[in-house]
């Protein structure tokens, strides 16, 4: 691997080095690097692009990392993950996905994971975009995420887009059974003419499953961001729907979260804000000692921690 | 030294339209090392005179000379790097950002280490464990976000600190703590200290007392001079209402 392949996975993965456990490290459109452990197995798919991971029953406390990395201009790839995640799991799963692009012609990765969660089981599933290259070519990602998770399961889900990204459409399902819970955290920041759609849909099926949604961006510059949200409630559940972005410069962002009850004991909230920084937050920073730059830096620098 | 000189504020548009002015003609020095009390009625110009120091607030003539320097023209930044920090009345929340943090920025050490943070919120009456690790948010009450403000000021621990109305939305018994803090604060430290107060524990602490009213220095000078004429003034009544009595 060279500089820029190390700089990518640390970037996406917080990689130094191969990883330990579990992984599949994907470049340029072919798998790099694989390992399976006794309870992870990876395997290629033989009808199309990507891999089928297997996690035992009862495999705790191990990490699976699929990082995917694009490092030559003009490459477009379509690719398919199914995890096969067993009953009383604890696992991490570290996914994510480098575009560096130093040449004139756009870059793709368009990707759908599907994850089927056991009984019982606890899964936290974190997933990084960046993208760098001095090229004018584009950096473009389109990833897709399905999960269905079993009875009294856990699902965290922390999906995180901060740099160099041109242009995003994410589309994330979650069916959530009985007991069930899911927890997604996304943030996201866009600047220059970058545009980000995030579609969500969390569907809380059985009784007393829950969701909780938490969206937090920013956008600046003259980048547009629009988010759709939603969850729908088909039995006793709780579900909540958080969405917070800071808006500057000339930027445009639309967020259109909904509740759906199907169900008389459904209850579900959202709340969704939209604002720039508060004019008190910056002088406070800068009676610290800061100035407008950097206490700007830090307030978004928290908001998206 | 803080000399404040011949300072004024005025405002455009006020309620009612018109110009209004919010401090007038102000003249005050304060020394280094003491401990003064600023008070006097609700919109006597208390406050804008405090951010005024600190400039968040911009005065309309006048100047401010801090140390022998002329700080009237300087931003927020300059000031804070020169030593000046003020507390607000109604701090902000912030979304993301952790007590540590916060204590962090303001004591300029990223490695601020857990026991200091602890100390910091000790005096301020919070329990570390219980706070440095939660965010600056709605979660917390109008309180706890107050004296996790103090305890800012303090972690800057800054040559002038301007405390505004540090008692306000704060229970008694934490309030008895944080008098005993500003008095270990003026007998360990050679920092000034400008605390905007109307609780008598606090006017007890002064080397001076200031009144602001209206604009204006309406008296200054220790407890003993200026103590029994506040509580006469406050015993006096509506001024409305006398008039209305009187015809």
């Amino acid at each position: 691997m060279n500089k820029t392949d190390l700089k990518l996975l640390k970037e996406i993965a917080d990689l130094e080095r191969v990883p330990q456990g579990a992984y599949n490290i994907r470049k340029d459109g072919a798998t790099d690097s694989r390992s399976s452990t006794e309870n992870i197995i990876i395997e290629s798919k033989t009808d199309k692009s990507g891999i089928d991971i297997t996690i035992k029953d009862g495999t705790v406390n191990e990490s699976l990392h699929i990082p995917v990395i694009i490092t030559k201009t003009g490459i477009s790839e379509m690719v398919y993950n199914d995890f096969h995640i067993g009953d009383n799991c604890d696992v991490l799963i570290i996914a994510g996905c480098g575009i560096h692009n130093s040449g004139c012609e756009t870059s793709q990765h368009d990707g759908v994971h599907t994850f089927y969660v056991g009984k019982n089981s606890r899964v936290r599933y974190v997933e990084k975009h960046y993208g760098d290259g001095e090229g004018t070519g584009e950096r473009i990602m389109n990833p897709e995420t399905i999960a269905y998770i079993g009875e009294n399961s856990f699902m965290q889900m922390d999906t995180t887009q901060i740099k160099g990204v041109d242009s995003t459409k994410r589309k994330t399902t979650i069916i959530v059974g009985k007991g069930g819970e899911v927890a997604v955290n996304e943030k996201l920041m866009t600047h220059g003419k970058q545009i980000a759609e995030s579609e969500m849909e969390i569907v809380l099926e059985a009784e007393d499953a829950t969701g909780r949604v938490i969206s937090r961006s920013v956008a600046k510059d003259s980048s547009y961001q629009v988010f759709y949200p939603k969850m729908t409630g088909k039995a006793s559940c709780f579900g909540h729907v958080e969405c917070d972005s800071i808006i500057m410069d000339d930027a445009k962002i639309s967020s259109i979260p909904a509740i759906c009850a199907e169900h008389t004991d459904a209850r579900l909230v959202h709340e969704a804000a939209i604002g720039k920084i508060a004019g008190e937050q910056l002088l406070k920073l800068m009676t610290l000692g800061l100035s407008e730059a950097e206490a700007e830096e830090r307030i978004l620098e928290g908001f998206l921690n | 030294m803080l000399q404040i000189k011949d300072l004024s504020l005025v405002a455009d548009n006020v309620a009612g339209g018109g110009r209004k002015a919010i401090l007038d003609n102000v003249n005050l020095e304060i020394k280094d090392g003491s401990l003064v009390v600023l008070t006097g009625p609700n919109g006597g110009g208390k406050t804008t005179l405090a951010k005024a120091v600190m400039g968040i607030a911009t005065p309309t003539s006048g100047s401010i000379v801090y140390n022998d320097t002329d700080i009237t023209n300087m931003t927020i930044t300059e000031r804070a790097r020169l030593g000046v920090s003020y507390g607000f009345q109604q701090p902000p929340r912030f979304k993301g950002m952790r007590v540590r943090d916060l204590l962090e920025l303001a004591s300029g050490k990223a490695d601020l280490s857990t026991m200091d943070c602890c100390m910091y919120l000790n005096k301020v009456g919070l329990c570390a464990g219980d706070y440095i690790d939660r965010e600056v948010d709605t979660s917390l009450s109008g309180g706890e976000v107050k004296r996790i403000e103090i305890a800012t000021i303090l972690a800057r621990n800054s040559s002038l600190m301007i405390f505004d109305e540090p008692e306000a939305g704060i229970d008694l018994w934490s309030f008895a703590k944080l008098t005993d803090t500003f008095k270990d604060l003026h007998k360990n430290s050679d920092a000034t200290i400008i605390i905007i107060s109307h609780q008598e524990r606090i006017i007890n602490l002064a080397d001076e007392i200031v009144v602001l009213s209206e604009g204006k220095v309406e008296r200054k000078g220790s407890k003993e001079d200026v103590f029994p004429s506040i509580l006469a003034e406050a015993t006096r009544g509506c001024k409305y209402m006398k008039n209305v009595e009187a015809n």
